[in-house]
């Protein structure tokens, strides 16, 4: 019986020929990421367990994304216990200050995760780098602070679930609303501890960016991870930026797989998840008029350069629309840098939106744009949850940048269609 | 492993930031954490239960964040054990890890009203009513490698003991 590519990495690492859906496995991790949320409490058991050493310095990456640059006094109190433990065991990828991306976004942008790699984060969206062809997955902190001490964790080998798209996208669609998609059709526990296989002609065409926001959003039903088979546009996006060697696997053709969802693109347009869960998902001419007073570009679902382009497309020439707040951060500072030497900084600024610095911040409701109550965010986010991001009785309404972009300016829920004279992308 | 204790009952679906908000979480003192437990979706709870109370859920519980504030908080504010119809799986493989018992039962949801109480046995794999004649609930046994990790007291413990022998 043949192995998908899940399988495959997974029994590479575990030392094994096969493995098989159900089996428990104890492989290798090559990376293990935290953050300034979650590594205080692992640092605390790793240290609690007697550890004094890392298994290896160049495989534990910290990222204090979340509530950086500091929000407060227990925010920075986190922050110097990542710092210290950075310098005390000499991380070679620590990040601090006009360094520090969203994780997600930055790992591989940096080429620490690549192709092959088993990867943990303690982080839930740790599922993002299976964009690249990776096995990926989010654990908890405890989880994070054995793989610190010992290098190795145990796994319960996945079900693996067939995505097939196919056919050719319409106007504005783009990852998300193919994952949103999805999502809505299985529901919020619909690949609850299993891998997520994303496959047919639709995605030979999908960007790394696209492939990063579907892989990026699996958890959000339940998936332990989501994958892709590598290709040539992984070829390209990694080949200069690897730190390691990296290994193409793909799936055999008798591969076992628990179910197979077929999913005709050209019947799809862009979504909007309402609240408050990313399965309640509308087709955006099935909105209806939604006002709102804040739209957030960024995270590490939709932060990239690809998205900032789109929403810096649909904003040229035009304002947000009055008493609504436009918050845009580029999720790592190359993403920034790029922003701003391609000009959309300029267009955003004219457009009267905010630019801030890379953070995961409002996305979770951690700062750089809470919301009072009543009121309601069109996001690029992954999660629109009671309370994501602010206020309890605040909503969450998670769309692509496009919808974004073109919901603030007209003050609503809107697709760029809309608009007067936006040209096709 | 043996509980009674007055149930409250949550829906399917309890996210963690339901159980801990984020606006919470630059914070790792289990006792500040208890204090906010479930407050987006109760604001009273933690005022109301009694330590040795049990959550008793419904699909899904745990899901969203990775944040071990979520079963941390529920520990701390006297929850003696989560019973759910399934457990989102990074919530699952946390508690284990950090030693909040959760058991997974799909009859008993419906049966019990807030308010109930119910005795669990872990060891024996089952759930009663207090007062009510019916015949247990089983829980889903806790399979076998779990069971080592509860054994030792959880993963760090058990990493801990592992070394030892190896040195």
């Amino acid at each position: 019986m043949g192995m998908t590519i899940t399988e495959k990495i997974l029994a590479k690492h575990a030392g094994l020929k096969e493995v098989q859906p159900g089996m428990l496995i104890n492989a290798k991790v090559d990376i293990a990421m935290g953050h300034d949320v979650t590594a205080p409490i692992a640092i605390a058991e790793f240290k609690k367990a007697g550890g004094h050493k890392v298994f290896d310095r160049n495989r534990v990456v910290i990222v204090p994304d979340h509530f950086t640059p500091n929000k407060d006094i227990p925010s920075a109190q986190n922050s110097k216990i990542l710092r210290d433990f950075a310098r005390e065991h000499k991380l070679s990828h620590y990040y601090e200050g006009g360094q520090i991306g969203v994780c997600h976004v930055l790992l591989p942008e940096q080429g620490i995760v690549v192709p092959g790699d088993l990867v943990i984060g303690a982080d839930s969206h740790t599922c993002t780098y299976g964009a690249l062809g990776a096995f990926a997955t989010g654990v908890g902190s405890t989880d994070l602070a054995a793989v610190m001490l010992t290098g190795e964790l145990w796994f319960k080998v996945p079900e693996t679930m067939k995505i097939v798209f196919r056919g050719k996208r319409n106007p504005w669609v783009s990852g998300k609303d193919l994952i949103l998609h999805v999502i809505g059709q299985i529901g919020v526990d619909g690949a609850t501890y299993r891998a997520m296989e994303f496959t047919g002609e639709t995605v030979r065409d999908l960007s790394m960016a696209d492939r990063f926001t579907i892989a990026n959003m699996v958890v959000e039903a339940g998936a332990k991870n989501g994958i892709f088979i590598p290709d040539e546009i992984t070829r390209d996006y990694v080949q200069y930026r690897a730190e390691r060697e990296f290994t193409f696997y793909d799936s055999d053709p008798d591969a076992a797989y628990a179910s197979v969802l077929e999913i005709d693109v050209s019947r799809i347009e862009p979504q909007v998840a309402f609240p408050h869960q990313p399965s309640n998902v509308r087709g955006i001419s099935q909105v209806g008029s939604i006002k709102i007073d804040q739209v957030f570009i960024g995270s590490c679902t939709n932060g990239r350069i690809e998205d900032l382009r789109i929403a810096a497309h649909i904003l040229r020439n035009r304002t947000v629309a009055p008493y609504v707040r436009l918050i845009i951060i580029p999720a790592t500072p190359e993403i920034y840098r790029t922003a701003m030497t391609e000009g959309l900084f300029e267009i955003f600024l004219d457009a009267k939106a905010v630019i801030s610095a890379p953070t995961c911040g409002p996305c979770l409701g951690g700062h750089m744009g809470i919301l009072a109550e009543g009121e309601r965010a069109v996001a690029t986010t992954n999660r629109n949850f009671v309370g994501r991001m602010g206020h309890p009785g605040s909503e969450v309404y998670l769309a692509n940048p496009a919808i974004a972009a073109a919901s603030a300016v007209l003050g609503r829920i809107a697709s760029p269609d809309e608009l007067k004279g936006v040209p096709p992308l | 492993m043996k509980f009674t204790g007055r149930i409250w009952k949550f829906g399917d679906h309890i996210n963690t930031d339901l159980i801990i908000p984020a606006r919470y979480i630059n914070s790792m003192d289990p006792a500040f954490l208890a204090a906010h437990c479930m407050e987006d979706t109760d604001p009273d709870f933690v005022k109301k239960i009694k330590p040795g109370d049990i959550i008793v859920a419904g699909e899904n519980f745990g899901c969203g964040s990775s944040r071990e504030h979520a079963p941390i908080a529920i520990k701390a504010a006297g929850i003696a054990c989560v019973i759910a119809k399934s457990f989102a799986r990074i919530f699952y493989r946390s508690s284990f890890n950090m030693g909040l018992p959760i058991f997974e039962s799909r009859d008993l949801y419906e049966r019990v009203t807030e308010g109930d109480r119910i005795e669990v046995d872990g060891d024996e794999g089952w759930i009663r009513i207090v007062g009510v004649d019916l015949e247990p609930f089983r829980v889903q046994p806790i399979p076998p490698f779990m069971q080592t990790l509860v054994e030792a007291g959880g993963l760090m413990k058990k990493i801990e003991k592992e070394r030892q022998r190896v040195l």
